[in-house]
C-alpha cells in the first residue's frame, strides 16, 4: 500500500523537530551551571542547540537521501530534469532561515537583556562605582582615564555588590579587597550576592574566565571594565585567562572559590590583615 | 566547434540517449561574427578602469585612516597641555595649491587632446610646480610644528596621515615630470595615444580628492 | 586602442616551454593558475606539518614537546600560513585565474603582465614568513591576529617580518582582484551577458570586491602597528595614550571579509561542479547571484562580531549580532539551492562529488554554531575558546579545503589531459572526512567546558578528547598521501581523459585538454545557457505519473 508522500514529508519532519528538542533538552554539553546568569545561558543553549539540530539533521538527512535515492546507476547515461528554479519554492527557503534568525536574535537578546549586558556603563552608577577604585587605577593610566568606564556586563555599583579590584599581568591574575584590604591570587566571594570586579591590565590583554559561570570579559590595558555577577553555588571553580597574553598563557589560571555567606565572612575577617601587613592568601606562583 | 567530440572518461555519458543533455543553445553562431577577424584576443583597454580600481582600494587605506584617527580623537583624551589646535594658514594655502593643480592638471589634458603638444607641457610643468610648492609647504610646517612624531596620540597620527598622503603627492610630482618628458614632440605620448597622461592625471585628482577630505578632518574639525 | 594578447608577449624561443615554464615569469593565465596551485599546495604541508607539531604538544596535557616560546610562533605561523598562503591564493588565485578568462571567453586575464607579478609576490612573501622562524628571537608570536600590546612585546624582528610578509601578501591579493573585476566586467566576450556566466565568475567578482575594499584597511593598520613597533609610536599602545581596541576594529575590519574572501570562491566552485556531476541545471541562478551580492554587502558590516568581549558598547554588540545573523539568510539560499539541485538528479558519486557534498554538511555545520556565535550572550562563554577553533576549521577546512579537493579531481583531467584514479580518491575522501570530523568535532565540546584557545597545555581533565583530536589530525595528515600519490601517478599513467569527460556545458571543458595557449583552437565559444543540462521539461514521458518514475526518466 502506498503512503502518500505529503504524509511521509510531515512524518519525518515532526519526527525530526522532535527529535531536535529532545537533544536540546537532555544532552548535556555544558559544565556546572554556578551563577546567577548561568540557567538563563543555559536556556538560550538549549533553544539554540534544538535549532542546529533540527536543521542540520534536516540538511544532511536530505543530502544524504538524495545521494542514496538518486544516485547513478550502472548504465544510466540519461540526465536528470532540467528544473531551473522555482521561485514560490526559494522564497520559502529564504523566509524560514529568516524567521528562524529573527527568532533567535530577538530571543538572545532578551537573554543578553536579562544578564544585565545592555546596561549603559557609564551612566552615574558605574561613575560613582569607578570613583571608588579610581585611588588603585590612577597611576597606570596617568590619571587621566578614571571617569571612563569601558564596557562590561552586570549593573555597575548596583546596591550591596562586594567590590573586588582584579590586576590581570602575566601571567597571573591578582585581587584586591578594598574592604578589607586583602590581596589575594584566588578570588574568594560569598554565594547570592553580587560581586563587583573591577578590572584592569598591566601589560597585555587578558581575558578573565570562568566557564561556570559563563562569563568572559577581555582585560584591556588603558581601559577600565567592569564585571558583575553573582555566584549561586558554593565550590572551587577554575579561572581561565582567554586571550594569548604571551608564552605562559596557558598556564595563566587561578581558582574562585565561593563560600557560603558566613563562611566568606570567616575568610574576611582570618585574612584581613593586621594594620599595616601584606597578604595572607597564597599567592600563586606565576607559572 | 569541434571540441564537443565524445570524450573517452570512465563516466563517460554519451551514448544513445544523451542528445537531450546537450541542447543546441549552448554555441551561439550567429554571435560569431563579432570577434576579431583574426580570432585572437586583441580587448579594450583596461587599464584606466584597472587604475581606478587601484585607487578605490588605496582610497580604503585613506578611509581606515580616517577612522582610526575619528576614535583616537572620540575616546583617547590627549595628555595635559597638548591639543588637537594646528596652525591654520600654511595648510589652507596648500589646499588652494592643491586645488589649482587639479584645474591646471586638467587643462593639460585637454590642451593635448586638442592637438596642443607645447601648450600640454607648460600646464603640466605648471602642475609640477605647484605640487612641488604644496610638498615645500608641507615640510616648512613639519618643520615648525610644536610636536613630534612619537609626543602623543594626535602627533603620531597627524603625521601618519600626512606622510602617507604626501607620499603620494611625491609619487604624483615624479609621474608628472615622466609624462612630462614623455610629451615632447615625438614622444610616447602624443594627442593619439595618451593613456600615461590620462593616468596621471586621474590620480592626481585622486591625490588632491583626498587632501581636501584630510583638510576638512584633521585641520578644520 | 588595442592590447597584446599573451602571445605577442611570449616570443617563441625566449619564453621556456615544457614544465619549465611553470616556473617562469609566464603571462599564460592557466600556467600561473597551476602555479598559484602547486606554490599553494607546498605551503599547504607547511603548515599541515606546523599544525602537526599543535596537536603533538597538545597530545598531553602538560607543554613537552616544544618550547612555550615555539609553540606559540607554530601557532602563530600556522594559522597565516594557511590563511594567506594557502586557501587565499588557490581558491582565488589558482582556481581564479585558470577559469575565469575560459568563462568569460576571453584568451587571458585583462592584465596579464600584473597577474604574473601577483603570484610572484608569494613565493618571496612566504619564504620570508618561513625563514623568520629560524632569526634570532624567532617567528611572530601573537597569532595571526597580533593583537597589540602583544605583539608589540614580543620579539620585534619576527613581527616585523610577519608584517612586511602579510604586506606583501596583501598586495598580491589585491592586485588579483583589480585583475578579476576588470576582466568579468570587461572583458567579456562580446555577446555573452553577466546573468549568463558561470556562477564562479559572480563569486569571484564578489571575492575580488572584497578583496579591494579591505585588504587596504589592513595594510594601513599593519603600516600603523610597524611603526608601533618601530619608531615606538602610541597607536595602539595603552601605555603611550594609545587604543588597542581600535586595532581590532580596523583588522577585523578586513578579517571577517577575509572568510568571506576563503569561502565565497568556494560557492562559486561548488556550483560549477554539482550540476555537471548531477546533470541537472544549477537551481535558482538568480538568486544565488543575489544572494553572492548579499553576502558582500552584509560581509563588511559584521566585523565587531570577532570583539564582543573587548569592552564594545552595548548598541554596537546588539547591530552586529543581527546583522551576523543575518548573514545566514542568503548563505541558507545557496545551500538549500545546492539540495535542489542535487534532487532528482543523475548522481555521480565520484570523487568530486563526494568531496563536495561533505563540504554541505561541514558547512552547514559550522554555519550553525557560526550563527549561534553571533549571539553576543552565547559568544560571551565560548569566544577565544576550542569552540571558536572548531567552528572556524568547520568552515575553512570543512567548507574551502573540501572545495579544493573536489576541484582538484574534478579539473584535473583539464589542467594534465588526464584522468586521477578514482579509487585513492575516494580513499582520500573517506581518510579526510573521517579525520576532519575526528579532529575538529570534539573541540566544539572543549571549548564549552572550558578549554581556552592558543595554549600549550591544560586542564587534565581533557586529555582524552584532545588525543582523539590529534588522532584525527594524524588521519588528516595520512589522507595527503594516497592524494599526492594519486596526483603524480596519474600525470604520467592515469587514464587519458579526453577533452570534456563529465560531459560538461561551460566554456573550458569546449577545447582540448589541456588547452592551447590561447585557451581555444579556434574562437571562443558563446555560451548562454553554462547548466543547461538535463532533459527539458517539455519533453518528459507524461504518460509516467509518479514523481518517482519523473526523476529516474521513467526507466526504474
Ligand atoms: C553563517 C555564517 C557565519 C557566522 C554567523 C559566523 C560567525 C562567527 C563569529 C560570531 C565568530 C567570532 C567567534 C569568536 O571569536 O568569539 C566567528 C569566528 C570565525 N569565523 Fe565565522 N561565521 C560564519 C561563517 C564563517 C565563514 C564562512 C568563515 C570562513 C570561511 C568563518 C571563519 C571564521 C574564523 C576564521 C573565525 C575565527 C577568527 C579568529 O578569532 O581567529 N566563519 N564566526
Ligand atoms: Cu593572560
Ligand atoms: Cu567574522
Amino acid at each position: 500500500m502506498a503512503i502518500p508522500p505529503t504524509l511521509i514529508t510531515l512524518l519525518v519532519g515532526m519526527v525530526l523537530v522532535l527529535t531536535g528538542l529532545w537533544v536540546g533538552q537532555n544532552v548535556q554539553l555544558l559544565p556546572l551551571d554556578a551563577s546567577a546568569n548561568a540557567p538563563v545561558y543555559d536556556s538560550l543553549f538549549q533553544v539554540l542547540f534544538s535549532i542546529g539540530t533540527i536543521l542540520f539533521l534536516g540538511i544532511a538527512g536530505l543530502l544524504v537521501f538524495s545521494l542514496v535515492r538518486f544516485r547513478r546507476r550502472r548504465g544510466d547515461r540519461s540526465d536528470g530534469v532540467a528544473i531551473e528554479g522555482n521561485l514560490p519554492m526559494e522564497i520559502v527557503w529564504t523566509a524560514i532561515p529568516a524567521i528562524v534568525v529573527l527568532f533567535v536574535g530577538i530571543y538572545s537578546y532578551d537573554i543578553y537583556e536579562r544578564m544585565g549586558g545592555m546596561t549603559p556603563l557609564n551612566d552615574h552608577g558605574a561613575m560613582h562605582g569607578m570613583a571608588m577604585a579610581s585611588d588603585s587605577s590612577a597611576a597606570a593610566d596617568g590619571g587621566t582615564q578614571q571617569a571612563r568606564v569601558w564596557a562590561g556586563i552586570g549593573q555597575a555599583g548596583s546596591a550591596g555588590a562586594l567590590p573586588v579590584e582584579l590586576t590581570a599581568m602575566q601571567f597571573a591574575f591578582i585581587f584586591h579587597y578594598p574592604e578589607g584590604d586583602i590581596t589575594s591570587g584566588e578570588l574568594h566571594i560569598p554565594a547570592n550576592r553580587p560581586v563587583e570586579l573591577r578590572m584592569k591590565a598591566n601589560d597585555v590583554i587578558h581575558a578573565f574566565w570562568v566557564p561556570q559561570f559563563r562569563l568572559k570579559q577581555d582585560v584591556i590595558p588603558g581601559q577600565q571594565t567592569v564585571l558583575t555577577f553573582t555566584a549561586t553555588k558554593p565550590g572551587s571553580y577554575p579561572i581561565v585567562c582567554a586571550e594569548l597574553c604571551g608564552p605562559y598563557h596557558g598556564g595563566m589560571r587561578s581558582t574562585v572559590v565561593v563560600h557560603e555567606s558566613d563562611a566568606f565572612d570567616a575568610w574576611l575577617t582570618k585574612n584581613t590583615p593586621a594594620p599595616a601587613t601584606v597578604a595572607s592568601a597564597p599567592l600563586h606562583p606565576t607559572a | 566547434m569541434t571540441s564537443l567530440a565524445p570524450g573517452s572518461g570512465p563516466t563517460d555519458l554519451q551514448a544513445e540517449s544523451a542528445p537531450p543533455s546537450l541542447p543546441e543553445t549552448v554555441l551561439d553562431e550567429a554571435q560569431r561574427g563579432e570577434t576579431h577577424a583574426d580570432g585572437h584576443a586583441a580587448h579594450p583597454d583596461l587599464r584606466l578602469f584597472g587604475l581606478a580600481t587601484f585607487l578605490v582600494a588605496d582610497g580604503m587605506t585613506f578611509a581606515g585612516f580616517f577612522a582610526a584617527y575619528l576614535t583616537f580623537r572620540a575616546v583617547n583624551p590627549l595628555p595635559e597641555g597638548s591639543s588637537y589646535e594646528l596652525e591654520l594658514l600654511l595648510p589652507t594655502i596648500n589646499t588652494v595649491l592643491l586645488v589649482l593643480s587639479s584645474v591646471t592638471f586638467h587643462r593639460a589634458g585637454s590642451n593635448l587632446r586638442d592637438g596642443n603638444g607645447s601648450g600640454c607641457r607648460s600646464w603640466l610643468l605648471g602642475t609640477g610646480v605647484l605640487g612641488a610648492a604644496f610638498l615645500a609647504g608641507q615640510m616648512v610646517e613639519y618643520f615648525n610644528l610644536p610636536f613630534g612624531l612619537t609626543d602623543n596620540l594626535f602627533a603620531s597620527t597627524f603625521y601618519a596621515l600626512t606622510g602617507f598622503h604626501g607620499l603620494h603627492v611625491t609619487l604624483g610630482v615624479i609621474c608628472i615630470l615622466i609624462v612630462w618628458a614623455q610629451a615632447r614632440p615625438g614622444g610616447r605620448i602624443n594627442q593619439q595615444d595618451h593613456f600615461g597622461l590620462e593616468a596621471a592625471e586621474l590620480y592626481w585628482h585622486f591625490v588632491d580628492g583626498i587632501w581636501v577630505v584630510l583638510y576638512g578632518i584633521l585641520y578644520l574639525l | 586602442m588595442t592590447l597584446a594578447s599573451p602571445s605577442d608577449f611570449e616570443p617563441q624561443g625566449l619564453q621556456p616551454q615544457g614544465w619549465l615554464k611553470y616556473l617562469s615569469f609566464s603571462l599564460d593565465h592557466k600556467v600561473i593558475g597551476l602555479q598559484y596551485l602547486v606554490t599553494g599546495f607546498v605551503f599547504y604541508l607547511i603548515g599541515g606539518a606546523l599544525a602537526g607539531v599543535i596537536r603533538t604538544e597538545l597530545a598531553s596535557p602538560i607543554s613537552d614537546f616544544v618550547s612555550r616560546e615555539t609553540y606559540n610562533e607554530v601557532l602563530t605561523l600556522h594559522g597565516t600560513v594557511m590563511i594567506f598562503l594557502w586557501i587565499v591564493p588557490v581558491v582565488n588565485g589558482a582556481f581564479g585565474n585558470y577559469l575565469i578568462p575560459f568563462y568569460v571567453g576571453a584568451r587571458d586575464m585583462a592584465f596579464p603582465r600584473l597577474n604574473a607579478v601577483a603570484f610572484w609576490l608569494i613565493p618571496p612573501a612566504g619564504i620570508l614568513l618561513i625563514s623568520s622562524y629560524f632569526i634570532a628571537g624567532g617567528a611572530a608570536q601573537s597569532g595571526w591576529t597580533a593583537y597589540p600590546p602583544l605583539s608589540l612585546t614580543t620579539p620585534a624582528l619576527g613581527q616585523v617580518i610577519w608584517i612586511l610578509s602579510v604586506l606583501l601578501l596583501g598586495g598580491s591579493s589585491i592586485f588579483g582582484g583589480i585583475n578579476f573585476i576588470a576582466t568579468i566586467w570587461k572583458l567579456r566576450r562580446p555577446g555573452l551577458k553577466m546573468m549568463q556566466l558561470p556562477m564562479y565568475c559572480w563569486a569571484m567578482l564578489g571575492t575580488s570586491i572584497l578583496v579591494v575594499l579591505s585588504t587596504p584597511v589592513l595594510a594601513g593598520t599593519l603600516i600603523l602597528l610597524s611603526f608601533d613597533i618601530i619608531a615606538h609610536t602610541g597607536f595602539f599602545n595603552p601605555a603611550l595614550g594609545g587604543n588597542v581596541v581600535v586595532y581590532q576594529h580596523l583588522f577585523w575590519f578586513y578579517s571577517h571579509p577575509a572568510v568571506y574572501i576563503m569561502v565565497l570562491p568556494a560557492f562559486g566552485l561548488v556550483s560549477e561542479i554539482l550540476p555537471i556531476h548531477a546533470r541537472k541545471p544549477l537551481f535558482g541562478y538568480t538568486t544565488m547571484v543575489y544572494s553572492i551580492l548579499g553576502i558582500v554587502v552584509l560581509g563588511l558590516i559584521v566585523w565587531a562580531h570577532h570583539m564582543f568581549t573587548s569592552g564594545t558598547p552595548p548598541w554596537m554588540r546588539l547591530f552586529f549580532t543581527i546583522a551576523t545573523s543575518f548573514i545566514a539568510v542568503p548563505t541558507g539560499i545557496k545551500f538549500f539551492n545546492w539540495l535542489a539541485t542535487l534532487w532528482g538528479g543523475k548522481l555521480a558519486l565520484n570523487s568530486a562529488m563526494l568531496f563536495s557534498c561533505a563540504f554541505i554538511v561541514n558547512f552547514v555545520f559550522g554555519g550553525i554554531t557560526g550563527v549561534a556565535l553571533a549571539q553576543v550572550p552565547f559568544d560571551i562563554h565560548v569566544h577565544d575558546t576550542y569552540f571558536v577553533v572548531g567552528h572556524f576549521h568547520y568552515i575553512v577546512y570543512g567548507g574551502t579545503v573540501f572545495i579544493i579537493f573536489a576541484s582538484v579531481y574534478h579539473w584535473y583531467p583539464k589542467f594534465t589531459g588526464r584522468m586521477l584514479n578514482e579509487d585513492l580518491g575516494r580513499l582520500h575522501f573517506l581518510l579526510t572526512f573521517i579525520g576532519f570530523n575526528l579532529c575538529f568535532a570534539p573541540q566544539h565540546w572543549l571549548g564549552l567546558n572550558g578549554m581556552p584557545r592558543r595554549v600549550a597545555e591544560y586542564d587534565p581533565a581533557f586529555t582524552t578528547l584532545n588525543q582523539v583530536s590529534s588522532i584525527g589530525a594524524l588521519l588528516m595528515a595520512i589522507s595527503t598521501l594516497p592524494f599526492l600519490i594519486n596526483v603524480v601517478w596519474s600525470a604520467f599513467r592515469g587514464e587519458v581523459a579526453g577533452d570534456n569527460p563529465w560531459n560538461a556545458l561551460t566554456p573550458e571543458w569546449l577545447t582540448t585538454s589541456p588547452p592551447p595557449v590561447e585557451n581555444w583552437p579556434g574562437e571562443a565559444p558563446l555560451v548562454t545557457h553554462p547548466y543547461g543540462y538535463g532533459i527539458p521539461e517539455g519533453q518528459l514521458d507524461l504518460k509516467v505519473t509518479t514523481g518517482r518514475e519523473l526523476w529516474t526518466g521513467g526507466r526504474r
